[in-house]
């Protein structure tokens, strides 16, 4: 089989299955509803329980929850390919450790403005995260030879855990309701109960999916070593460049609209990995599909299995991601 | 030979009965002195619970209250009083320089209570309960303080006021409640409420609610969008901590509910705001907030 039909087969399997998923999700939940009734136009939007339940709760949670998925799936693949570290996940370099203290500190500062329908939080999370991307870039691009793989890394744990200390000190001095809340957005979450934040993240992924869907090959040699890349004629520091940024981007924006989901970055694109090898032009594609279809199911599992209760969804993909981390760690050793 | 024995025997009973009367009276009068001084109330009170200072000052132990909580700002004579942190970090070495001969503690701060049992200083353990156990509370502070009578007075009045409010909303219709205490500004995330138990719950059981997350059986739950639509409550009650909310602010807070139309409350109007800090802190104050719940829903 060619290439480029392996390529559409096994990319339109995952759509199917991706596809799938997102049709099933929102006809189930907590409550049954009547499908018929959710679509019936006759009966007044303001009377049509069915419908809101659909509309307004289901439909938007799961759409978050592919985006996320998605999203953190992808740029899980990218910085495993850019750091050429399989444990590297988009957390890895410090985005989401700024988004969390951003958040930590528009609940404590009780920042409560409104921009397009955006409130506080998500917007102090993206600003988190972009500012986190920027010291890592400014670290490992102060050397003329490019980013050090190395370097980012380092950057990326030491901020991470310079952030964590950070979240825990504003942590310490907030409020215990406000502690509360910002604990619970660490927590992850996708009822996010509108169409606007999702809206709002859209353009941010679609830039940087753009940007990973023209890197597939450049990371297939990245993966290798930089020396064989540059034989081959990438442009190592331009590459770098972009991989990164457009990673912590889209992990920026994931983040902001679904809170810091664990796991995701790291077990879908080595699920994916078993499945159909190691070729970024597939690796790529059948992740983000893969990871909105199971951030989509996970979210299913958190809204549905204790339910009146709700379990956070970032519980459950660790619940899931942990054991299957080891696994990965105990295989591989 | 056996005489003599019985003889000694007989004196050696003669002297044990003297042994043990003494000993009797030593005992007794060793815990009437200690029952004593456990008696004498307590001059030097230290509280790491908020409400708890207010209960001591509202059952007229303020003058011994020596230092509070740094989260304590009523009644407003804690605000001069020097503060010893607070239920996470409280700041033993302080505490103890202060010389307390009561420390009112929170029941989570077990290391701060074994700190205080080595430093032989008693304390006051206390938890949060439901609604009567305010009451309870008072009258335990009134005995250990010296203020039986006055927090005896002050328990029945707060009974009085809480009958009163029940006595009001006999036999009305009574409103399926959806008690929300906290949510993401600005939108409907992350909304939390009460949920079937515990001091709110009470609180709108008395103000004339029905809890409509009754059967979940928590003090506390975070709703779904979902769930909210699912259980069509008759009124949503929010509880704000602002002091004041002006007209822009009061439609800043509802508006994201009017997302969810099809709620019975929603639709006609019966999201209410409940504003005003110490609404919903157990202890004298509970009244208030009991007759502005059920002024909200029973208007």
């Amino acid at each position: 089989m060619s290439i480029r039909r392996r390529i559409v087969t096994v990319v339109a399997a995952f759509a199917t299955f991706a596809i799938a998923v997102m049709i099933w999700a929102p006809t189930v939940g907590s409550t049954p509803i009547s499908l018929a009734r959710a679509f019936d136009r006759s009966i007044p939007w303001d009377d049509n329980v069915d419908a809101q339940i659909f509309f307004v709760a289901r439909l938007p949670r799961v759409l978050a929850g592919g985006l996320v998925g998605a999203t953190l799936a992808a740029a899980g693949v990218v910085l495993q390919a850019l750091l050429r570290n399989p444990l590297a996940t988009p957390f890895t370099l410090g985005v989401s450790a700024g988004a969390s203290l951003g958040a930590m500190l528009a609940v404590t500062m009780r920042l409560e403005m409104t921009v397009l329908g955006i409130t506080s939080i998500p917007l102090a999370s993206f600003a988190g995260s972009l500012v986190a991307t920027a010291i890592v870039y400014a670290l490992a691009s102060s050397q003329r030879r490019g980013l050090s793989t190395n370097v980012l890394l380092l950057a990326g744990v030491t901020l991470n855990a310079f952030f964590s200390a950070l979240i825990l000190f504003v942590q310490y001095l907030a409020d215990f309701a406000e502690a509360l809340r910002a604990i619970r957005w660490m927590m992850g979450g996708l009822d996010v109960g509108s169409y606007f934040p999702i809206v709002a993240a859209l353009p941010f992924v679609l830039i940087s999916f753009v940007a990973f869907a023209m890197m597939t090959r450049t990371l297939n040699l990245l993966s290798v070593g930089t020396e064989a890349a540059a034989a081959r004629g990438v442009e190592i520091v331009r590459a770098q460049r972009l991989a990164f940024m457009s990673a912590s981007l889209a992990t920026g924006a994931a983040v902001s609209l679904g809170g810091p989901i664990g796991f995701i970055g790291i077990i879908v694109p080595h699920l994916v990995r078993l499945i159909v090898g190691s070729d970024h032009r597939i690796v790529l594609p059948a992740s983000a599909l893969f990871g909105a279809a199971f951030l989509v199911l996970c979210d299913l599992a958190a809204r549905t299995l204790m339910s009146p209760i709700e379990i956070p969804v970032g519980v459950v993909t660790a619940l899931i991601g942990g054991p299957f981390f080891l696994w990965l760690l105990v295989k591989r050793s | 030979m056996i005489k003599i024995l019985t003889t000694k025997n007989t004196k050696l009973t003669k002297y044990t009965k003297y042994i043990k009367v003494f000993f009797v009276c030593f005992v007794y009068f060793v815990s009437f002195v200690v029952a004593l001084s456990a008696q004498a109330p307590p001059k030097r009170i230290i509280s790491l619970v908020p409400n708890v200072t207010e209960i001591l000052f509202a059952i007229g132990a303020g003058p011994q209250v020596v230092a509070v909580s740094t989260y304590d700002v009523e009644p407003p004579e804690v605000r001069s009083l020097p503060t010893v942190g607070a239920l996470i970090d409280p700041d033993t070495e302080r505490i103890i320089s202060l010389r307390p001969d009561l420390v009112v503690t929170y029941g989570s701060q077990a290391d701060l209570q074994a700190q205080l049992t080595r430093a032989s200083i008693p304390f006051f353990d206390y938890r949060h309960g439901g609604l009567d156990h305010i009451m309870v509370t008072m009258r335990a502070l009134g005995a250990r303080t010296g203020h039986v009578d006055q927090a005896e007075k002050v328990a029945r009045g707060l009974q009085a006021g809480i009958d009163a409010v029940k006595n009001r909303v006999a036999g009305k219709p009574r409103p399926r409640t959806l008690l929300v205490f906290g949510r993401e500004p600005g939108s409907l995330r992350n909304v939390y409420a009460s949920a079937g138990r515990g001091f709110l719950h009470d609180m709108l059981v008395v103000a004339g609610g029905e809890d409509v997350l009754n059967d979940v059986d928590k003090e506390s739950a975070q709703v779904s969008t979902e769930m909210i639509l699912a259980r069509k409550p008759d009124v949503i009650l929010e509880l704000n901590s602002a002091s004041r909310l002006n007209e822009a602010d009061l439609k800043a807070v509802v508006d994201p509910w009017m997302t969810l139309s099809s709620v019975p409350a929603v639709r006609n109007k019966r999201v209410i705001i409940l504003n005003g800090p110490g609404l919903t802190v157990p202890g004298p104050r509970v009244l208030d907030g009991i007759q502005k719940m059920a002024d909200a829903l029973h208007p």
